[in-house]
């Protein structure tokens, strides 16, 4: 089975340093699309290779990349901005790329730069990784002396640079347009969309936001094609995924496998089942703000086209698994209370809307909640989706609300009936 | 225009705006909060949310922010749908959660737009059963009341203070349901705008803190059309009475003029009204003392003697009303009708006026300077004399990021998003004044001594129109702004030239109007806009007065015995000592003003004039728009309007048969009379015998309370209201309850639309026109062509041992009436001098040092060191009360009192 993503991280995690990436086989992809391809070639590729978004919406990158204008009326300088703020609740599968492997995702960006004609590139990274910011630093400065960034690079007449921008640490930072007004220098309110940042990004300059999974996924397919990437997957959508699973499983981690791989399999192949005593009640597959699946789910292929047939999405494909041992009520509560902290105070569904759900799970919690608080958290859920909040971050709250209300009714009527949570004696 | 289909009905629409302006422009009664029809949409509240179907198949729908869709033809939206309906009271009750229910104690009740939307939305059972979060608040200074409590989170107010009057020190912070706005730390709000958070905060978080100092609820205020006096832009306000005090002021819009925002020495100036400088009663000077209160007969006849001959000389005032300038016109002839301003002012004032004459280029409305897309001001600081223009002038270097907008295909609306796109992008604004102005932030900014000014001015015109006369030995840096200058404006499709009688100088005068005219015989879209010193400075020039100076000599000359001074203080007009000559040789001074000053305190006779809230007559502003305004309330006692008091003394007289007004009406059109350039001004505002279905528009709510109670302390009988001869309004709740025409608006107020928002029902379209007419008339219109002005000055050269003296602005200060008002005297600075640190070091002077200034009367005066002056040139703030004097001259010695 072929892991391209991890293929060069080792077992102690130590990056390898430029010399032995490109002994590895790096910067191949680089060297081939700065010398060979043109950039409408690049995004060809990728295109055809039906990668889709990491980072959780699951959009066809090349479809992305296709929006930005090249031709010569375009507004310069363009931007590349690698969306490394990996703040999803449960989610880590692309610190083990930039700590495991950072010349993978410079290289990444240098090609997938040059598909958009982007002058500027940025890593966005999420506040709390100082050992990536340490090692992409590191990286990025060998690259810079090397010829791999900075002007001419490699002689081939185009010019990249290339800047690491540590977050000041918020979940919205991760929503595409709340990054690039982070990035500015103001406070992290998404934007409307549209305009979409590939017409009006960055300081108002055509822009691509793409997951750092994503990028890395780009020298593979540059060197290897659209078929061998296809061919990669179990499904129709491309290439391998990383999966992760936290819990209480007894192996928890980070696999790298065919995107289509079911959850059970992961679960019990990977993870090593639960831990002894404790039963599977549901999972998260992709992050806090996806919906509960439940066991009758768990041999559906994770890809993003099966998962949005369960009514959930994929995410970024690393599972939370509740097991029978908590209150699935709590869960709840707690994640609403992180979404309610993290809401940008800028929409009042998500401003106003997420603590009153908070505070109405608390209740249930405290032996307080009422019938009728089940009806406002039902309709809540279809008020704070999609559509009629200013971005995804509050309908992503809703996502385990709604499938929690579905999937643990009978629970929530216990706290009622007992005037408590069940789990707390 | 486009088809849209509301709850399927169809309507025509403008497809260039978003569906909640239209839907509001059609009347429906679509809530919203964090949308203004000046600032546009930014889908923050989520109020106004509707059913969008894709066909008329679609059953389903969705919903959908109307500030967020365009109004695009064949747009099928429900405002009834139930899910809809429940989304709105929904946000409500969202919106609600953290709100404090003190509507009662809350200055905003009764006229909160909070209140108003809740209603509307019909959420009135509260479903949030936990604790409320709560902020501290801050001291804003002594305009703004903070009370974060009430918070609803729209960002109106940073939007407002930040994105459109270009603030500093009002910020958004924190996140989450935790969002607080205000300063980093307590302290007076730094925008000379802030004032107008209260009218843009749509509940009680930012109130008017001088109407709490005597607090009444709108419904309680009488109030009328008014005119501000506090410069010569001549914004529409509302003033607000109760209980023959003047409560506050509130934006009244003119399309025009002033949209829908004030400038805070406007909104807060009025306070002069209710206070110790008033003058009340008519006062007499009988032992040669300060004259003193006496009985109106005696004063009356004491003036009846003297008066009548070629002997009697009358000094006009700029901020006094058209009528009251007439009266007194009328009272003493035109060839002793002399201006109440410095002869320099004066002079500066007429070539104003004969640039507006002559073009050719006409004056800007406000739209028009909004919609400038090249701007050059020439030695006018525009945001300390006529802050409403700048505020203006700020948003028409938006031009280039709205034009990028468009290419992108962004609407102009999405607000949000054309200020992303257009980022640090502004249209070209070049500012070439002699000290630094609030305009710098978004232009290229260039310190110059007037005479270098005016050589830039001269010169670009030269470099537009080579008939204009050319200017040699600029300098290379000089000439290359020139050449970067012409190119903006010369390549502009509407460029609008700024300038005023601000610095004092004939020469940057007549090098804006080359200017002007090199851009507009090329471009019938030029626009220029002047600022003139005072609210009716314009008015008084069209009324032809003569020199100051016409009476000096006369007095020098033995040939003035009486001089009638009509609400001026000459000490400010000239220097100390001729000012106490001329009223020493004069004899016998008559004084009609509203406030006491220098001038009052040593005439013979004092007459008690109506301050602006209790007078009414016609004002023609900067752009020679005739405005009429109206009293909002009774003065009691004596005090009525000065061309009342004047008419008197012209009946007293007996060389005058002229005068037999009765009313307003018929003294302004014996003005009117006069030239036809004046004509227009009978047309300003409906005549007093107008009526609306037999009625006349009320002055007091219908919801005006204690009617019957408020006098019971006098009589037990409820007195008959007054009559009012010179308007169409009347001092009553009683009346036309519809909307008037646009001059006569007393209030804004809608069914179901308590709070200021109710304007939206008084406008053709959201934005636009008053339904009944923008009020004012323009007065002027250019005649010819233009001619080329020659006076090119020197460059200028510092002199050994002399300064240049050139006049700071202050919003806060200079004006004479508004200084009066506490809370803006407080914001005004304390008397100083600056210099180039430069200058300084080579006077052996340092910050705070004392210099006394030669043409000043000798009080010294701290320095303050201001590296952006010209070398060469003190600057000497103007007008302030504190100030020993009038600056008079262009060049004074320092004498160094203390080093620091």
């Amino acid at each position: 089975m072929d892991t391209p993503l991890t293929r060069n991280i080792r077992a102690d995690r130590e990056p390898l340093d430029l010399k032995g990436y490109v002994a590895a086989g790096g910067y191949r992809a680089a060297r081939r699309a700065l010398k060979s391809l043109t950039p409408g070639e690049v995004t060809g590729i990728v295109a055809d290779s039906n990668l889709r978004g990491r980072g959780g919406a699951g959009f066809p990158t090349g479809k992305k990349w296709g929006f930005v204008d090249m031709s010569d009326q375009a507004r310069h300088p363009k931007y590349l901005i690698a969306n490394a703020d990996e703040m999803e609740p449960g989610t880590f599968k692309d610190r083990l790329l930039m700590e495991g492997d950072p010349h993978q995702l410079i290289e990444a960006m240098i090609v997938s730069a040059y598909a958009i004609g982007a002058r500027f590139a940025y890593i966005f990274l999420r506040a709390s990784y100082f050992l990536a910011a340490r090692r992409l630093r590191a990286a990025i400065r060998e690259a810079y002396d090397k010829g791999y960034l900075g002007n001419d690079i490699l002689g081939s007449g185009y010019d990249l640079d290339l800047r690491l921008h540590v977050s000041a640490g918020r979940y919205i930072c991760g929503e595409e347009t709340a990054l690039l007004t982070a990035l500015e220098g103001r406070r992290s309110v998404p934007r409307a969309k549209p305009p979409y940042p590939q017409a009006t990004g960055l300081w108002g300059r055509p822009t691509v936001v793409n997951n750092v999974e994503t990028l890395c996924n780009v020298p593979h397919i540059v060197n290897n094609g659209a078929r061998w990437f296809k061919a990669l997957s179990r499904t129709d959508d491309g290439g391998t995924k990383l999966y992760g699973m936290s819990g209480r499983v007894n192996r928890p981690g980070l696999w790298e496998l065919p995107m289509g791989t079911p959850a059970r399999e992961i679960l019990d192949e990977h993870a090593g089942g639960m831990r002894p005593g404790l039963n599977f009640r549901a999972l998260q597959p992709g992050g806090g703000s996806t919906g509960f699946l439940v066991a009758e789910h768990l041999d559906v292929p994770m890809d993003f086209s099966s998962m949005a047939e369960t009514g959930t999405r994929m995410g970024t494909g690393t599972m939370i698994v509740m097991d029978d041992q908590v209150c699935p009520v709590a869960v709840m509560r707690n994640l609403e209370h992180f979404f309610a902290q993290e809401s940008c105070g800028w929409c009042t569904p998500c401003r106003d809307g997420l603590p009153f759900v908070e505070k109405t799970l608390q209740a249930f919690e405290d032996g307080d909640g009422r019938r009728e608080d089940l009806d406002r958290l039902e309709r809540y859920t279809r008020f704070l989706g999609p559509g009629n909040t200013y971005c995804a971050h509050a309908p992503g709250a809703m996502e385990p609300l709604g499938t929690g209300l579905k999937h643990f009714r009978d629970e929530f009527e216990e706290h009622i009936r007992r005037g408590g949570c069940p789990w707390s004696a | 225009m486009a088809t849209i289909y509301v709850d399927n009905q169809p309507y025509e629409v403008n497809a260039d705006r978003d569906l909640l302006d239209q839907c509001l422009g059609l009347g429906f009664d679509l809530p919203y909060f964090c949308w203004h029809p000046a600032m546009g949409s930014v889908g923050a509240c989520r109020q106004c949310a509707v059913k969008q179907f894709k066909d008329e198949n679609d059953a389903q729908g969705r919903i959908v922010m109307a500030c967020m869709t365009p109004a695009s033809e064949g747009t099928r939206i429900s405002i009834d749908d139930p899910e809809a309906r429940d989304f709105r009271a929904s946000i409500i009750e969202w919106l609600m959660e953290n709100h404090p229910h003190d509507c009662p104690v809350c200055d905003e009740g009764g006229e909160c737009h909070l209140q108003d939307m809740t209603v509307m939305t019909g959420h009135t059972y509260r479903g949030f059963r936990f604790n409320k979060r709560t902020f501290a608040n801050q001291d804003l200074g002594p305009f703004i009341n903070h009370e974060m409590n009430r918070c609803i989170t729209c960002y109106r107010c940073v939007r407002f203070y930040r994105d459109y009057a270009g603030g500093r020190d009002l910020h958004a912070m924190a996140s989450k349901n935790h969002v607080y706005f205000g300063r980093h730390a307590d302290g007076p709000l730094e925008s000379e705008f802030s004032g107008n958070l209260v009218e843009i905060c749509p509940t009680g978080v930012f109130t008017d803190k001088s109407l709490k100092a005597h607090y009444t609820r709108k419904w309680d205020l009488q109030t009328a059309p008014s005119v501000c006096a506090h410069c010569g832009h001549g914004c529409n306000i509302l003033p607000g009475e109760r209980y023959a005090s003047v409560r506050r002021i509130r934006n009244r819009y003119n399309a025009q003029v002033n949209g829908y925002f004030l400038c805070d020495r406007g909104r807060y100036g009025y306070e002069f009204v209710n206070g110790e400088h008033r003058i009340r009663e008519a006062r007499l000077r009988e032992d040669g003392g300060e004259p003193r209160p006496a009985r109106l007969e005696a004063v009356m006849e004491h003036i009846g003697l003297p008066l009548g001959d070629n002997r009697v000389y009358g000094l006009g005032s700029p901020r006094a009303s058209l009528e009251a300038n007439f009266a007194l016109r009328t009272l003493v002839g035109t060839e002793r009708f002399c201006a109440g301003t410095s002869p320099g002012d004066h002079h500066l004032t007429g070539m104003m006026l004969d640039c507006l004459r002559r073009g050719p280029a006409p004056s800007a409305t406000l739209p028009e300077v909004e919609q400038a897309d090249a701007v050059v001001v020439l030695g006018e600081n525009v945001p300390d004399t006529a802050p409403r223009l700048a505020l203006a002038l700020r948003q028409s270097v938006r031009r280039k990021g709205l034009e990028l907008a468009d290419r992108l295909d962004i609407p102009r609306w999405q607000d949000s998003a054309v200020r992303e796109v257009a980022q640090g992008e502004y249209s070209p604004v070049f500012v070439l004044t002699p000290a630094p102005t609030r305009l710098d932030d978004f232009a290229t900014a260039q310190r110059h001594a007037p005479e270098d000014l005016a050589r830039l001015g001269f010169a670009l015109a030269h470099a537009l129109d080579p008939d204009a006369p050319p200017v040699t030995g600029l300098s290379g840096d000089s000439q290359a702004l020139v050449e970067t200058m012409a190119a903006a404006l010369g390549g502009a499709r509407r460029p609008l030239v700024v300038s005023g009688t601000g610095c004092g100088s004939e020469a940057v005068l007549q090098a804006a109007a080359n200017v002007a005219t090199a851009l507009g015989r090329a471009n019938p879209q030029t626009r220029i806009s002047l600022v003139a010193p005072q609210c009716n400075s314009l008015g008084l020039a069209l009324l032809d007065p003569r020199s100051l100076d016409t009476a000096v000599q006369a007095a020098e000359a033995g040939e003035l015995d009486t001089l009638v001074v009509l609400e001026t203080d000459l000490y400010q007009c000239l220097p100390r000592d001729a000012a106490a000559r001329l009223l020493e040789r004069a004899g016998h001074v008559v004084t009609v003003d509203c406030v006491h000053h220098d001038t009052a305190a040593r005439s013979d006779v004092v007459l008690p004039a109506a301050a602006f809230p209790e007078a009414d007559g016609t004002l023609v502003n900067n752009e020679g728009r005739a405005q009429r305004f109206y009293r909002t309330c009774l003065p009691g006692g004596p005090v009525q309007e000065s061309w009342r008091w004047l008419q008197a003394l012209t009946a007293v007289s007996p060389a005058n048969e002229a005068a037999h007004w009765h009313d307003l009406d018929e003294i302004t059109a014996a003005c009117a009379a006069l030239t036809p350039e004046l004509a227009g001004i009978t047309r300003a505002a409906p005549s007093a015998g107008f009526r609306l279905a037999g009625q006349r528009v009320p002055r007091q709510p219908h919801r005006y309370s204690g009617r019957t109670a408020m006098h019971a302390g006098r009589t037990m009988h409820e007195p008959m209201p007054p009559r009012d001869r010179d308007s169409a309004l009347a001092f009553s709740m009683e009346g036309y309850p519809g909307d008037p025409p646009g001059a006569l608006i007393p209030r804004y107020w809608a069914p179901g639309w308590n709070s200021v928002q109710a304007l939206n029902k008084f406008q053709s379209e959201v934005g636009g026109s008053l339904r009944g007419g923008d009020p004012g008339v323009r007065l002027l219109e250019p005649r010819e062509q233009g001619t080329f002005h020659d006076g090119i000055p020197d460059a200028f050269e510092p002199r050994p041992g002399q300064w240049r003296i050139v006049p700071l602005h202050q919003v806060f200060g200079s004006e004479a009436l508004s200084a009066l008002s506490p809370p803006v005297a407080s914001r005004a600075p304390a008397p100083h001098v600056a210099l180039h640190p430069d200058d300084a070091r080579s006077l052996g002077a340092g910050d705070g040092a004392l210099l006394r200034v030669g043409c000043l009367d000798g009080t010294p005066l701290p320095l303050c060191l201001e590296p952006s002056l010209p070398r060469g040139v003190v600057g000497v703030p103007a007008g302030l009360r504190a100030m020993p004097g009038p600056v008079s001259g262009d060049w004074s010695t320092l004498e160094v009192v203390e080093p620091s």
